[in-house]
């Protein structure tokens, strides 16, 4: 036994019952592996999770025919909430959809925080769709490089072709207040949605 | 090939698993809570017992034994299993069940504990 992982805090608390996700997406480089090591309270893990499925890495292997196989990695992190519950963060691409590890990362999951970049909204399109069409709610944070120019959020919503509904904040994915506070506006929204459809009942 | 020609960390994850893609059962999320509900280990392979090690010092996620082993968590996942099956691994969190959205009692402590950490 490594007794440096017992008083580092390695171990989920004996006294948790629930364990729940939360996906953080977005393209290469937004800030997905900053946000979740700011957050996390155990050093960040990485797995990585060998792709083979034809069709599901077009977009990855467009060029590269020879290539058969390709090599996903997934940044994850823990948040102990209380006494009983954990929260584990994933960062994920999200481009190997249609495969085992998606269904595995998006089945069950409470939703995801998509983050994105104002010098490349346009690379956020495509995994706002793809979450769509997964029925998987989301809320986007604005990671604020920098160098990075801001826009009043009127022009960032249509930019990104948001619903009225749909959370849009700025954060910092270096700064744990910031970062902790787009999770909050996601789950806020999870919560309001939840209440509308018991009242639609 | 001879068994020892390659290193360990080259060996293919069907040979850690005895050729088996898939776990004998899908009862693992990513997120289920799993630990050691014993100490012997004799008869295991040597990635079972990497697995009974680590999950003897308390409850681990199958993605977290999946991130500190180096194992990829279809492999993960495979070795559990069959270690739930031969009583030295138990669940003891069986994280999300996917039968629709989440609800509001749970989303509302899991908002309670992230502003608790501001």
């Amino acid at each position: 036994m490594d007794s440096a992982l017992v008083s580092d805090g390695t171990y989920v608390r004996d006294t948790v019952r629930t364990s729940v996700k939360v996906l953080i997406v977005g393209h290469f480089a937004v800030g997905k592996t900053t946000l979740v090591g700011t957050l996390s309270e155990i050093r960040p893990l990485r797995t990585e999770e060998r792709m083979t499925q034809a069709g599901a890495l077009v977009d990855d292997l467009a060029g590269v025919p020879d290539k058969q196989t390709t090599t996903v990695a997934m940044d994850f992190g823990r948040l102990t909430l209380s006494e009983s519950l954990v929260l584990y963060l994933f960062g994920t691409p999200g481009q190997h959809r249609f495969t085992q590890l998606w269904h595995d990362l998006s089945r069950g999951a409470l939703g995801a925080l998509v983050l994105a970049d104002t010098r490349r909204l346009e690379q956020s399109f495509d995994i706002m769709n793809f979450l769509e069409e997964q029925k998987l709610r989301y809320a986007v944070a604005i990671n604020q490089f920098d160098d990075g120019p801001s826009f009043p959020e009127e022009e960032l919503r249509e930019a990104l072709d948001l619903l009225p509904s749909t959370p849009l904040v700025t954060c910092d994915a270096r700064d744990r207040a910031s970062s902790t506070r787009a999770l909050i506006a996601l789950v806020e929204y999870l919560v309001q949605i939840e209440q509308k459809r018991i009242r639609d009942l | 090939m001879s068994p020892n020609r390659r290193e360990r960390a080259l060996v293919r994850p069907h040979v850690v698993t005895g050729g088996r893609a898939r776990p004998t059962r899908n009862i693992f999320d990513l997120v289920t809570l799993v630990m050691a509900a014993r100490s012997e280990v004799t008869g295991l392979n040597p990635e079972k017992r990497r697995v009974m090690e680590l999950c003897r010092g308390g409850a681990l996620s199958v993605v977290e034994v999946a991130g500190h082993l180096g194992l990829p968590v279809s492999v993960t996942k495979v070795l559990l299993s069959d270690l739930v099956d031969s009583g030295h691994i138990v669940t003891r969190v069986a994280g999300p069940v996917d039968t629709g959205p989440a609800s509001t009692l749970l989303l509302q402590e899991v908002l309670d504990g992230l502003r608790a950490r501001l």
